[in-house]
């Protein structure tokens, strides 16, 4: 049996998704910005689309949603622009992020860092979560943007948004958030969260790879980060992925639809599969499971090294991962086992099990007992789990 | 950076047969304790190495006939990933049989070469070989326990690249001798950072103590003041030599020791003449460029700096002036 549980890597894409991308893939292949009907048969295509964003992400349609390749794309584009737009020549010289961002957020923020720009990072409690209280201890009339994520890629924490993008407007500061975990998976109103900016990438709601969006609230100058072109309003330049945008519209409008099987069926799942790892001696999980998105555990096996656990469960089809894959050439551990304040001989031993409403109880029941019956062959072989050091001195 | 790396792939994939084999079963997982060492008449021998906040920890077992100091047979235990776990089985399995002094000379290398499937295609990536030194530790640390002494006993040599166990000395010889440039020929002539790369610079994914671009930067410096040395050794005196003579070995100093100094700042200078003057005095005319013209150190602390480095390497008759 096989088992994809590695959902918050990617998704599978959409069945019906891929269905309404086949044409602008095959016979309607024109160029939307070209004046003949190859390119103007696009138009209806793409007016949907962008109308079902808008729906789908809670935004006024006198907000921009940009299309990008991704969300890293929209990410870059946020935080490097308000460099030039609200950092350099002003007032304001710091930015404020989480300090369990992924590496898209922490590596621009670190870009910027060294361009003289102050990066202030925001602890996270023993869950995971930066809250306002953190906020508040950092913030100031100093601070031109705060980006902190709405869902954590590796534990699925869900974090406080609204409250913090409201202490960061009544200093005066920008907000964005990286929604990448969140949309798709739970409610996201961008409205009424009250954001300035939220990036998104369609291949985390069963879309396709390589397209993605940035929200940009009604009245912000933000620089493009790309010149030569005047798509999108002159606000990104690039011929329109047509296919690729058609796909994420369709597949954001299906994962809204399912939200409340999401919040039950996949919720189910998830804590199925969590009992089970649990069960296992000498286990733990990461967050409390009602401030979770509905598909994610991060747990830590004791005695387990994370990828020794990764290469069994290969081997038996299923898929999982010892953290965000965006890193997965970086052997150092978990950061954000490292960021909870998580003992230091639990650091090496995470294992993330993302799930999608493609899984089922079958699967689920086949990961759990691979699980277990890898657990127990590599504690075996441990040398830390099953020995007191002082027994050999 | 080229074609063949713009796109990563599964590192799973370069691990050789033989290292997937032992990841999945071990043959030499296990341990023995004292009944076992009593039975076969041997010593027991249990040594720790690495840590799992670290990532990795190994135990190894080894039974030691104390007659003839051999090791009949081993074990181990391993908190790590799958390279960890099938470097410490061969590690063990290349123990079995050896006298303690010759298990001691097993390096990663050689643990990894064991692993192989063909003598030319590296058992594993170059990320892992440094799940492949730990087998290598943990053995010095046994013989250290067997015989009574330090595990810094077996090893003499400061080691810069764990994964090619490339000593500090042997880079420093090998830029001298061949007379390197860049941290790519260091690697090409030693193999050192051609693995996990940690060892190039700081923020690898393991923190080194010394790294091949301060060697590099280091040595070459030497060099540098050794072959100026070098030039200005002659049976004549600096003060005897013809003004060709001085302002070569002038421009010599300047360039090695001092222009670094001032471009560093933007700045530079030039030699406009050199004169004999009253007495033994030998006067240096120079002009200061870029950010030095105009500089108000150039008559004071900068000056200074310049006229003590020719006064020392040179001649203490020089003086320096300003044009």
């Amino acid at each position: 049996m096989k088992v994809y549980l590695d959902n918050n890597a990617t998704t599978m894409l959409d069945h019906n998704a891929l269905e309404l991308m086949l044409p602008y893939l095959k016979e309607n292949y024109g160029n939307p910005n070209s004046l003949h009907q190859w390119g103007s048969s696009t138009h209806p295509a793409l007016r949907d689309a962008m109308d079902k964003l808008y729906e789908g992400l809670g935004a006024s349609d006198l907000d921009d949603i940009i299309i990008t390749s991704c969300a890293t794309e929209s990410i870059n584009w946020v935080l490097k622009s308000a460099y030039f737009d609200y950092i350099l020549d002003k007032e304001r010289d710091e930015i404020i992020i989480s300090s369990v961002e992924h590496p898209a957020v922490s590596g621009a923020a670190h870009f910027l860092k060294s361009l003289g720009v102050k990066v202030i990072e925001l602890p996270v409690n023993s869950e995971g979560v930066s809250n306002v209280e953190h906020l508040k201890e950092v913030i100031s009339d100093k601070t031109a943007l705060v980006s902190v994520m709405w869902a954590n890629n590796e534990t699925g924490m869900i974090f406080p948004i609204k409250e913090m993008a409201e202490l960061s407007h009544e200093f005066g500061a920008l907000f964005h958030t990286d929604a990448t975990q969140a949309v798709g998976k739970i409610k996201v109103d961008l409205r009424q969260s009250g954001v300035d900016f939220a990036s998104f990438s369609a291949h985390k709601f069963h879309g396709p790879k390589g397209v993605g969006g940035l929200f940009i609230k009604k009245g912000l100058k933000l620089t493009p980060l790309l010149h030569g072109g005047e798509h999108m309003g002159g606000r990104r330049s690039g011929t329109l992925n047509v296919p690729y945008i058609v796909a994420m519209a369709e597949a954001l409008r299906i994962a809204n639809s399912m939200l409340i099987f999401e919040d039950s069926h996949i919720r189910r799942l998830r804590d199925r599969l969590e009992d089970a790892v649990l069960s296992i001696e000498d286990t733990s999980v990461v967050g409390d499971r009602k401030n979770r998105v509905p598909n994610t555990i991060l747990a830590s096996i004791k005695g387990v090294e994370g990828e020794a656990m990764l290469w069994d469960l290969n081997k038996n089809g299923i898929a999982a991962s010892t953290g965000s894959a965006c890193a997965s050439e970086d052997l150092e551990s978990n950061p954000i086992m490292e960021a909870i304040g998580a003992e230091n001989d639990l650091a090496h031993t995470a294992l993330r099990l993302s799930l999608s409403r493609f899984n089922t109880e079958e699967e689920i029941d086949y990961a759990a007992t691979q699980i277990k019956a890898a657990a127990k062959r590599l504690r075996a072989i441990s040398s830390t789990y099953a020995y007191n050091p002082n027994n050999y001195k | 950076m080229a074609k063949n790396n713009l796109i990563g792939g599964s590192i799973w994939d370069e691990y050789s047969q033989k290292v997937q084999d032992r990841m999945n079963q071990p043959k030499f997982m296990g341990e023995f304790n004292e009944e076992d060492a009593k039975n076969r008449n041997a010593k027991l021998i249990v040594a720790d190495f690495g840590a799992e906040s670290c990532g990795d920890a190994v135990r190894l077992f080894w039974l030691v006939d104390e007659k003839t100091d051999t090791i009949i047979d081993a074990r181990f235990k391993s908190f790590g990933c799958g390279t960890a776990i099938a470097s410490s089985d061969t590690m063990a399995e290349l123990c079995i049989g050896k006298k303690v002094d010759e298990a001691v000379k097993i390096t990663n290398l050689d643990v990894e070469f064991a692993m192989r499937d063909e003598p030319n295609t590296p058992a594993v990536p170059p990320q892992k070989m440094h799940c492949s030194v730990m087998a290598y530790d943990v053995i010095k640390q046994a013989a250290a326990t067997y015989k009574g002494v330090s595990p810094e006993d077996f090893e003499e040599q400061i080691i810069v690249c764990e994964c090619a166990r490339i000593s500090l000395g042997t880079i420093k010889e090998v830029i001298k001798l061949n007379d390197l440039h860049s941290v790519e020929e260091i690697t090409q002539y030693t193999k050192a950072g051609a693995f996990c790369k940690s060892c190039i610079k700081p923020g690898g994914h393991e923190a080194r103590e010394y790294y091949l671009v301060d060697i590099l930067a280091q040595t070459r410096a030497e060099m540098d003041k050794e072959r100026l040395k070098n030039s200005t050794k002659s049976d004549v005196s600096f003060d005897e030599m013809t003004m060709v003579g001085q302002l070569k070995a002038v421009e010599a100093v300047l360039d090695a020791e001092i222009r670094p100094m001032l471009q560093g700042d933007g700045g530079d200078m030039e030699i406009i003449d050199i004169q004999k003057a009253e007495g033994a005095a030998i006067d240096i005319y120079i002009r200061y460029l870029g950010a030095c013209s105009g500089c108000s150190s150039g008559s004071g602390a900068t000056l200074y700096a310049i006229e003590s480095i020719l006064q020392e390497e040179l001649s203490p008759n020089i003086r320096v002036m300003p044009v």
